[in-house]
């Protein structure tokens, strides 16, 4: 036993086992079943094999067709949304005009809302986007003349709400991955090109966004994911899972609806294959093309 | 040396470029703010009246009154249990999730081992992976066990958490081997080098996790949302989400317990904001 405890052979095995026993656990194992789970069709804790029958059933649901036109279309819109406005207003704050104290203190309020959960972001949201005259965001379009919109219940001005409400939650978030990469930049690249007289503008973009791209590839591929995988915003949001016309239904959310709502075990499975297998394609694809895979291996 | 004159010429001068970039800001950053500042001025409102006409502009001054306050510390039912839920829960899961995936970590980022190279392409694959995705089949398994409504099935599944992992192995590495040598010299087990010279000087590390890891599980909704049943174990996000319904007549505490449940987080942050942006920027977070 003592001599356990000294082994260098084994201690590194026993350091990672409890990740080890998790991979397995409640990643691997739960996937598998998924798997095969896809291919029956459970009720009442009965399985029968079904072959491909839960998967052709989705294929023909117009159902999923929505929500993953919805999901899709929310992701490229964050993609649009939360890169190039994140990354502006992160050259604007980390300039030298002004102290460090002030630029601290514009990253601090910027972040606030990512401090909120889920559930109090959503609930603030629905009531600014009531659809009542004197509701905030009406109140505010009103005086262009415009609106009362029912917000949520018509599909862009839907839209509309759930991505105003990303964008506060995860434009300061944003801002501080681009802060922080942007002070990784040595300052020399910026003295000599002011000496050769480049604009502040042509420094942006001939400097800063050339090295700034391992934190947009990292940004976009979390963008990517958490796009794609929405379904909180869109819950709180609508106050359940129902919206009309299923304008506010993600994939995510068609999930819940038939594994968790409907209890549909074999066809959800089905769902959550095909929503694993988009997501591990885009991870691999992106692993391997920033590189990940063979700076890990030579260390 | 021409077209640097023109556009000396042409530019605006510093002090006015200054001055709207500060405008600016200081506009963005009131806009932000809108949202927390509405529902803080609706704690003091009657909360089926917001419910009905949303957080609106138009605030009757002489109608705000402490009432929901009092309510709050008089007569809030199940709030402060939630709230208490939740603070065991968060302490209890941080702890747990910093002990068990330093651990994990310093496996990775202090030995050579077959077989690492598989195992540390999992930790990166599980990094990106939202929740969302496993929550069904982690559900299945987790009815099959009968293990519902128990705080252990939130815990134990995140405890070697991949980002977290990820975020002291990457600290362990920055540590000279010449230590682990010098204990070893002296007849510490490989486990205590861990416990008793790594950890201690990986103060900042645990910090940043603690901070970022706490943030995430005391807003942690989906899969509590998924699990708990009975009311009395019901965390913050849960109990909160239980109150926004049609039904509900209790809307002034959805209102006021909303905005109490940032508060602790707000704190945490004033208090330690470098350690979450170190933690923020250093590891990966989930979008």
């Amino acid at each position: 036993m003592k001599k356990l405890l000294y082994s260098q052979r084994l201690a590194p095995y026993l350091f990672i086992a409890p990740f080890l026993i998790t991979l397995a656990a409640f990643w691997a194992i739960p996937l598998g079943r998924a798997f095969i789970m896809s291919t029956q069709e459970v009720l009442y804790g009965e399985a029968t094999f079904i072959g491909l029958a839960n998967y052709e059933r989705l294929w023909n649901d117009n159902v999923f067709w929505r929500a993953m036109y919805n999901s899709v279309r929310y992701m490229v819109l964050t993609l649009i949304l939360l890169i190039p406005i994140p990354m502006a207003l992160a050259a604007l704050i980390n300039t030298r005009l002004g102290s460090e104290r002030i630029k601290s203190f514009f990253k601090a309020s910027m972040f606030v809302p990512a401090l909120t959960s889920v559930v109090v972001a959503g609930i603030i949201f629905r009531l600014m986007f009531s659809e009542t005259e004197s509701g905030l965001i009406n109140q505010v379009i009103g005086i262009v003349d415009l609106g009362p919109v029912r917000w949520l219940r018509e599909d862009i001005p839907g839209l509309i709400a759930l991505l105003a409400l990303a964008m506060w939650r995860y434009t300061g978030v944003n801002i501080m991955y681009f802060i922080a990469g942007m002070q990784s930049i040595p300052s020399e690249y910026y003295e000599a090109a002011s000496i050769d007289g480049a604009s502040k503008i042509q420094q942006f973009f001939r400097i800063t966004i050339p090295n700034l791209k391992p934190t947009i590839v990292y940004v976009t591929t979390i963008s990517i994911y958490g796009g794609l995988a929405m379904f909180l915003e869109s819950f709180m949001l609508y106050a359940g899972n129902s919206s009309p016309n299923n304008q506010g239904l993600t994939l995510i959310g068609y999930l819940y609806r038939k594994g968790i709502e409907e209890n549909d075990l074999g066809f959800a499975s089905a769902v959550g294959v095909v929503i694993l297998v988009v997501i591990m394609t885009i991870n691999i694809t992106n692993l391997s093309f920033s590189g990940t895979f063979r700076k890990e291996s030579a260390r | 040396m021409s077209r640097r004159t023109d556009r000396e010429k042409y530019a605006l001068p510093r002090g006015v470029f200054a001055l709207i970039q500060g405008v600016f800001l200081v506009s963005l950053t009131i806009i932000i703010l809108v949202p927390l500042v509405a529902i803080f001025i609706g704690t003091f409102q009657d909360g089926n009246a917001v419910i009905r006409n949303g957080i609106t502009f138009d605030i009757n001054w002489s109608e705000l009154s402490l009432d929901n306050y009092v309510m709050l510390f008089t007569d809030s039912g199940p709030y402060f249990r939630w709230f208490f839920n939740s603070l065991v829960l968060t302490v209890v899961q941080v702890a747990g999730t910093l002990l068990v995936s330093s651990f994990v970590a310093y496996g990775f980022a202090m030995y050579d081992f077959p077989g690492k190279n598989a195992a540390f392409i999992s930790v990166l694959l599980l990094m990106t992976v939202p929740f969302e995705m496993m929550m069904l089949p982690l559900y299945v398994l987790v009815n099959d066990f009968g293990l519902a409504d128990t705080y252990a099935v939130i815990v134990i599944p995140f405890l070697a958490a991949a980002v977290t992992i990820f975020f002291f192995r990457q600290y362990f590495l920055g540590i000279p081997k010449e230590l682990l040598e010098a204990g070893r010299v002296d007849g510490v087990t490989e486990f205590g080098i861990f416990f008793k010279l790594v950890l201690p000087i990986s103060k900042p590390a645990i910090a940043a996790m603690a901070i970022l890891n706490g943030m995430i599980i005391w807003n942690n909704f989906l899969w509590p949302l998924l699990v708990l049943r009975s009311p009395e174990k019901f965390t913050l996000p849960i109990g909160l989400n239980t109150l926004l319904t049609p039904h509900e007549n209790n809307y002034e505490l959805l209102i006021i317990g909303a905005f109490f449940s940032v508060i602790p987080i707000l704190a945490l942050y004033l208090a330690f904001q470098r350690f979450f942006v170190s933690g923020m920027t250093a590891g990966a977070l989930k979008g």
